[in-house]
């Protein structure tokens, strides 16, 4: 498909329903705004046949019906909605969400400060002074990937992954990190801090989901006394998490 | 009026799907629905249901049902296995009728891995999300997020008055058994062209790690051109990854939505029903078609499914639920079952 290597683009196949729309291969913002612009463009375009999008780091993954829909019938209607994404300017949301770092919230704490020699409230510091990019949502319900974690920061996954972490982690691997849904998941993470937020509460039925790829990030510490509080507010339906409009 | 159904016994693994929780993947949530769709959709359509509604799926050995309130009409299709209610044998593909107070019963699968009891009306749960899929490991769908157990009680719809009973000849049922026909890619070219032969030239056995979220394979050890992390994207029904072992992990409808590891192929929709009928241990092939000539064979497929359905006829004893010539057997057997 040269018309797609034009565009810089790559389609790649992903059985009889899958099409991978690949924008490069390294993780950078840029390549995954465009990922974020074409998923934009194909949920608007409300192709009949397309049955799932899901954007990740650098491609955007469409699921589609073959009975409905062939692969190149898609493949033109992705070029099309790629050349008139490129123009268009994607609204985000900023998201503030209060974390309350260390101790039994974030058992891991000590271990990211003696890691990079800097004391826990440097780390705290640190990590709650950045704005962050939802790379992706994947792995677990309502997991968020995070991106523009202070190099100071960035530790090499353990080892010995945990088969269960605290529910509302927010912990570090690698250049990156993240935001755990309420659910006791598997992790090699490094556990930072934990949050009242839940991304994900199927309880809460307009808003199931608080964050979408591509929405922006910035934590605040909490104490222990505030995170209780948020903890029963976020019991009763309330989202903790504060939302405002951004724009790239 | 709804019935109901009561677990008596919940069988090795038990869930209540449908055909999947659409839409949500980008945010982390799991599809999830029935394996084998054919079956599925087959039994579904025994008792007059969309192909939507959500049936029993049942993993190597089947449940013990009793009807603890209003009637049924139910059928079950998919691995063989004895069916009965009240002690009374059920033909396979046959839908039936049960009264209250009546036990169903689905013995072990004699072969395949898979089965589905549906039931006409569906059965009731409280959708999540849009669907009554039953998703382990987030702890979603069915009737509390769970695999079904012993005590619980299933809010199932009630059949149509007059019920009308059908049947299909159970050989109009396409097989399961066969290569496994894949599309390479997404991530072909992360794996060196000897790496590729292997994994088309050789048998695979699935290995013990058998579960509704994949399939991990044991054999010839696959080799990457390089690395084996890529970084991470998404993942479809079907998708083969290969992790640093070189020994392929088949993904399938409980997958998570998406992955770290180099995908050297994609099992086709057509052909997902083979992997979910195989059992640990038996041997599988693989062979490569082309991304056209896999949208080819799925409308083919379905074509076939259209015509099983066509096949499907009412039952001539249809309004009955047992022949007046064997009613004593109820009595008879019924008290053995209960005892």
């Amino acid at each position: 498909m040269t018309e797609a290597s034009r565009h810089g683009l790559r389609f790649l196949d992903a059985g009889d329903g899958g099409l991978v729309v690949e924008f490069g291969r390294e993780i950078d913002a840029g390549t995954n705004s465009a990922v974020m612009a074409l998923a934009e463009q194909l949920a608007e375009a409300n192709l009949d046949g397309i049955l799932e999008l899901i954007p990740t780091y650098r491609s955007l993954l469409v699921q589609f019906d073959p009975l409905r829909l062939t692969k190149s019938e898609l493949a033109t209607t992705v070029l099309s909605g790629w050349t008139s994404a490129k123009s268009t300017q994607r609204h985000a949301s900023l998201w503030h969400i209060p974390v309350c770092y260390g101790g039994d919230h974030g058992m891991d704490l000590p271990f990211i400060a003696q890691t990079h020699g800097l004391d826990e409230a440097e780390v705290i510091a640190r990590h709650a002074a950045a704005t962050y990019r939802i790379y992706m949502i994947g792995f677990a319900p309502g997991f968020a990937y995070l991106g523009g974690l202070d190099p100071a920061l960035h530790t090499s996954r353990r080892t010995d992954p945990r088969l269960k972490t605290p529910p509302r982690s927010i912990s570090v691997g690698g250049m990156q990190t993240a935001v755990s849904p309420p659910l006791e998941i598997p992790s090699g993470w490094h556990m930072l801090g934990q949050t009242a937020v839940r991304t994900y509460d199927p309880a809460r039925k307009s808003e199931s989901f608080l964050f979408e790829p591509g929405d922006y990030l910035r934590f605040h510490a909490v104490t222990p006394q505030e995170y209780h509080r948020q903890l029963e507010a976020a019991e009763t339906g309330d989202l903790v998490a504060e939302r405002e409009d951004f724009r790239e | 009026m709804n019935s109901v159904l009561e677990v008596i016994e919940a069988g090795p693994l038990s869930t209540i799907q449908d055909r999947g929780r659409l839409g949500y993947q980008r945010f982390g949530i799991s599809a999830s629905g029935a394996m084998d769709t054919v079956a599925f959709r087959v039994a579904n359509a025994l008792v007059d249901n969309d192909d939507d509604a959500a049936a029993i799926e049942m993993t190597l050995a089947g449940v013990t049902l009793k009807i603890s309130e209003g009637r049924c009409h139910l059928a079950y299709v998919g691995a063989p296995a004895a069916i009965s209610v009240d002690g009374v044998a059920i033909e396979p593909c046959t839908s039936f009728i049960a009264e209250e107070g009546s036990t169903i019963t689905i013995g072990a699968m004699r072969s395949g891995l898979r089965g589905y009891l549906a039931v006409e009306g569906g059965i009731l749960s409280e959708p999540v999300l849009g669907s009554r899929a039953t998703h382990t490991r987030s702890n979603i769908g069915g009737l509390d997020g769970g695999p079904l157990r012993a005590g619980q009680r299933i809010p199932v719809g009630s059949p149509a008055d007059p019920v009308i009973c059908r049947e299909l000849d159970p050989k109009m049922l396409p097989s399961h058994l066969g290569a496994v026909r894949v599309v390479l890619g997404p991530q072909d070219d992360l794996f060196t062209p000897a790496g590729i032969s292997t994994f088309l030239g050789s048998e695979y056995r699935l290995s013990t790690k058998v579960d509704r979220m994949g399939c991990q394979l044991e054999g010839d050890r696959i080799e990457h051109a390089g690395d084996f992390n890529i970084v991470s994207d998404g993942i479809v029904n079907g998708s083969i990854q290969v992790p640093g072992t070189g020994q392929p992990i088949v993904l399938l409808a409980d997958r998570q939505t998406t992955g770290g590891y180099a995908k050297i192929a994609t099992v086709i929709g057509p052909d997902l029903r083979k992997v979910a009928q195989a059992r640990p241990g038996q041997p599988l092939r693989f062979e490569a078609v082309d991304a056209e000539a896999a949208e080819r064979i799925a409308r083919q497929q379905e074509w076939d499914i259209q015509a099983v359905f066509s096949a499907i006829r009412e039952r001539a004893d249809s309004a009955l639920p047992i022949p007046p010539d064997r009613w004593w057997t109820i009595d008879l057997l019924g008290g053995v079952a209960k005892a």
